[in-house]
């Protein structure tokens, strides 16, 4: 058994509203005290922990992405689960929720057991989301209560969402009786065909086909519609509706109106939509190139107000590998996506903490704890006692530059490669092991 | 001992690529052009085209010249490739048809290939949007853009210039007030035309008005906000009335992706036809970039008549395109 003595750092924890200095005792994979400072020092003694000094650093539980593409099984060229976890692991990140749109699309317990075995070499903890329908063809709903005894967390179709309502109703009942989320990418593809950035002024100029702001807000209403026929019709569990990477203000005014009106709609937002417009695009830059894309002005700041309102329940990155040569295309050619885990801490202090003055508590409510509840990942995104020992250190004082060939990551497809960022990670816990270091 | 001809040729000169590693003879869009370097072509082209070829036979002699061509095209290929011819280079045509774009290499390799070839300069013709950057910033040759996708077409754009001010009587030059007091009207499937793009962002910099004229479908309001001096007519009369250039444009069929539009309707409120003309523009410049759709967009009496500059408007392709090689591969000036 192995004991680590955290001391000196500033400790913050959303759920018991902590933020001031702590010393933090972990055993084996567990958090088993907080302590005011030098207050463990005995104990740690006795127990010959080691000593991580983290003065000058904030001290938090590990951050958690419900949101990234590991890639595989099936495109290990990319990413696999192993250089993923690393990455994730540099960013502060403890949990990541993979996207089952590897190949073969993760519908079944094989697949997602395949992916949670040892083999796999993940330095933090995996938590598989699994195809909503068959083959994520949108047809056959898949057996939610066996996919999460293998392992899933959640359901989705990711970025081939479920359009037929039927299905789609079906689904959210399922998943609720399961007790996972359905997790729905909110695009009617029948109306993006052809499509490779924001609908607008821009695309029009620049002779590219648009995503309508009405592609994505549509589904979401109607999700919430059945949402809604669903839970005030008394039968059966409440079902939970999770929409992936708002990027509108209207899609985000529609959960606005759900949460109000009391429904289980939650949301996240990627830190490229609150970072980024869809100028980001021109010279034809594949790296800005992702769905949903890059919006307005606009759209940028009400995903801002949204995660400030507490509208957004959480940070996702969405993180998307892809090889050199697949983003070295045309426009129009171009994979969507970009990688995200390496990034996603500073980009958020820099935004919201710095530029809106959001307290670094609530950043971490935002990345960590509610991102943990809503996939139902307990003894996560807290540091209580008896929790895992999931947890990052970083300076929020010091500023580094991100040089993607320097990520652990297969891939380099990244708008801010090169950007000098506040937010150091200094360390990386994950159940108690130190899975990065800087 | 060199040939007097061959002596004026331009040599490259030490260019400077820019920050993103394009180089300074590419010509991508026609927005990277200031008025000074538009009127430089003009001049070039004005020169190139009113001395015997045996005067410049040789300017671009032993240079090497590659057409990569995704999309079929007569006049533009042909063009470039006359251009080139009649100034002494030497050019090689790739169409996607006959080459290793077929055994699907992308882009880039088949760029990288051609310079490795020799090539020191790529006309591109494409069907996707951008395709021009791509090739510029990864071979760092001078690019010319034939035509992308529904992006633009910049070099049609400056031999319709040359077209209007030579039809209108005024200098070959470029000045935010060449052509006040004139009102374009460019007519048609303008959200898939390069031409219509290019041209909007380029004539109203010399103090034109242009009209942008079509149905709903295929003439979005989002139109309006290409440039500065742009209006939207859904009314074709009404555009002409107020113009004294009539550009008139195809409907491309091939990048409707499932539009629905009524030919008949459409030729109804938006062919150029006698009657129309005469009734509302009775004096207006007619033009068109080619291929035409005769009976739909325009009807053959106008396309053959007084008024239209078409074929006037393929002649000017050639002295602009020499002028754009010549610019090309003297590192960026013309």
């Amino acid at each position: 058994m192995k004991s680590i003595l955290i001391k000196g750092g500033h400790l913050i924890d959303p759920p018991s509203r902590t933020d001031r200095p702590r010393d933090l005792l972990i055993h084996d994979n567990k958090i088993v005290e907080l302590g005011d400072p030098g207050k463990l020092n005995a104990t740690a003694k006795k127990e010959g922990a080691e000593v991580i000094d983290a003065t000058g650093l904030v001290v938090a539980p590990g951050l958690v992405d419900i949101h990234v593409h590991l890639r595989e099984p099936g495109q290990g060229h990319k990413e696999t689960i192993e250089s993923g976890t690393k990455a994730g692991a540099m960013g502060g990140f403890t949990a990541l929720c993979c996207m089952p749109n590897t190949s073969p699309v993760n519908d079944s317990p094989e697949i997602t057991r395949w992916m949670l075995s040892p083999e796999r070499n993940a330095v933090i903890r995996v938590f598989p989301v699994a195809a909503a329908t068959r083959g994520s063809m949108g047809e056959a709903i898949t057996e939610y209560g066996s996919l999460k005894a293998a392992g899933a967390v959640g359901v989705s179709d990711d970025g081939k969402p479920v359009l037929q309502d039927a299905i789609m109703h079906q689904a959210l009942i399922a998943a609720a009786r399961a007790g996972v989320p359905m997790i729905q990418h909110a695009e009617n593809t029948k109306i993006t065909v052809g499509a490779s950035m924001n609908a607008g002024a821009r695309a029009f100029r620049l002779g590219l086909r648009g995503m309508s702001v009405e592609a994505e807000s549509g589904i979401v209403e109607r999700d919430i519609r059945l949402v809604r026929e669903l839970t005030t019709s008394g039968k059966g569990p409440r079902p939970h509706l999770h929409v992936q990477h708002v990027s509108t203000a209207k899609a985000m005014e529609a959960i606005r109106h759900a949460k109000r009106a009391g429904l289980h709609v939650t949301c996240e937002v990627a830190p490229h939509h609150f970072m980024l417009t869809d100028e980001a695009v021109e010279g034809y830059n594949t790296h800005a190139k992702m769905n949903p894309p890059l919006r307005g002005e606009a759209d940028r700041a009400a995903m801002v107000t949204a995660l400030l309102d507490g509208t957004a329940d959480c940070i996702a990155t969405d993180h998307a590998p892809h090889a050199v040569h697949e983003k070295e295309q045309e426009f129009e050619k171009a994979p969507n996506g970009i990688t995200g885990l390496e990034t996603s801490l500073s980009l958020s202090i820099k935004m919201l903490h710095h530029q809106h003055r959001m307290p670094l508590l609530r950043l971490i409510h935002l990345m960590s704890t509610a991102p943990a509840h809503i996939m139902g990942l307990r003894g996560r995104g807290t540091l209580a006692p008896e929790a895992f020992a999931d947890v990052v250190l970083f300076d929020p004082k010091s500023t580094w530059t991100f040089n993607a060939r320097n990520s652990p990551s297969k891939s380099r497809n990244t708008p801010f490669d090169g950007h000098t960022l506040p937010g150091v990670v200094k360390m990386t816990i994950s159940e108690g092991r130190i899975v990065y270091r800087s | 001992m060199p040939k007097k001809a061959t002596a004026q040729a331009p040599q490259p000169k030490a260019t400077t690529p820019s920050a993103d590693g394009i180089h300074p003879g590419s010509l991508l869009s026609i927005t990277q052009l200031s008025l000074e370097e538009v009127s430089n072509i003009l001049a070039l082209a004005e020169r190139l085209a009113g001395e015997p070829q045996s005067k410049h036979a040789t300017l671009l002699e032993n240079r090497k010249l590659a057409l990569l061509f995704y999309e079929s095209s007569t006049r533009t290929r042909t063009s470039f490739e006359l251009a080139a011819k009649s100034l002494g280079a030497m050019t090689t045509l790739v169409s996607d048809k006959s080459s290793s774009i077929e055994k699907g290499e992308s882009l880039k390799d088949t760029g990288l290939t051609l310079r490795a070839l020799g090539a020191e300069c790529i006309i591109l013709r494409h069907n996707a949007s951008g395709s021009p950057y791509l090739l510029a910033k990864h071979t760092g040759l001078p690019v010319l853009n034939a035509g992308d996708g529904m992006h633009e077409h910049p070099s049609q754009a400056l031999l319709d210039l040359r077209t209007i001010l030579s039809r209108l009587g005024k200098k070959q030059a470029a000045t935010d007030t060449t052509l006040d007091g004139i009102t374009v009207c460019i007519t048609g499937d303008i959200l898939h035309s390069r031409v219509a793009r290019s041209n909007a962002l380029l004539l109203p910099r010399l103090g034109a008005k242009v009209i942008l004229c079509g149905p709903q479908q295929l003439l979005p309001p989002e139109a309006v906000d290409l440039s500065t001096g742009i209006t939207l007519e859904r009314d074709f009369d009404k555009a002409l009335q107020q113009s004294q250039v009539a550009m008139m444009l195809r409907i491309q069929k091939e990048r409707l992706a499932g539009m629905q539009i009524d030919l008949a309707d459409y030729q109804k409120q938006y062919q150029l036809n006698e009657d129309r003309y005469f009734k509302h523009a009775p004096t207006a410049v007619v033009m068109h970039p080619g291929p035409m759709i005769r009976g739909l967009e325009i009807t053959a009496d106008i396309a053959d008549g007084p008024s239209s500059a078409i074929e006037e408007q393929v002649r000017n392709g050639l002295a602009i395109r020499m002028a754009l090689l010549v610019r090309a591969l003297n590192g960026g000036a013309a």
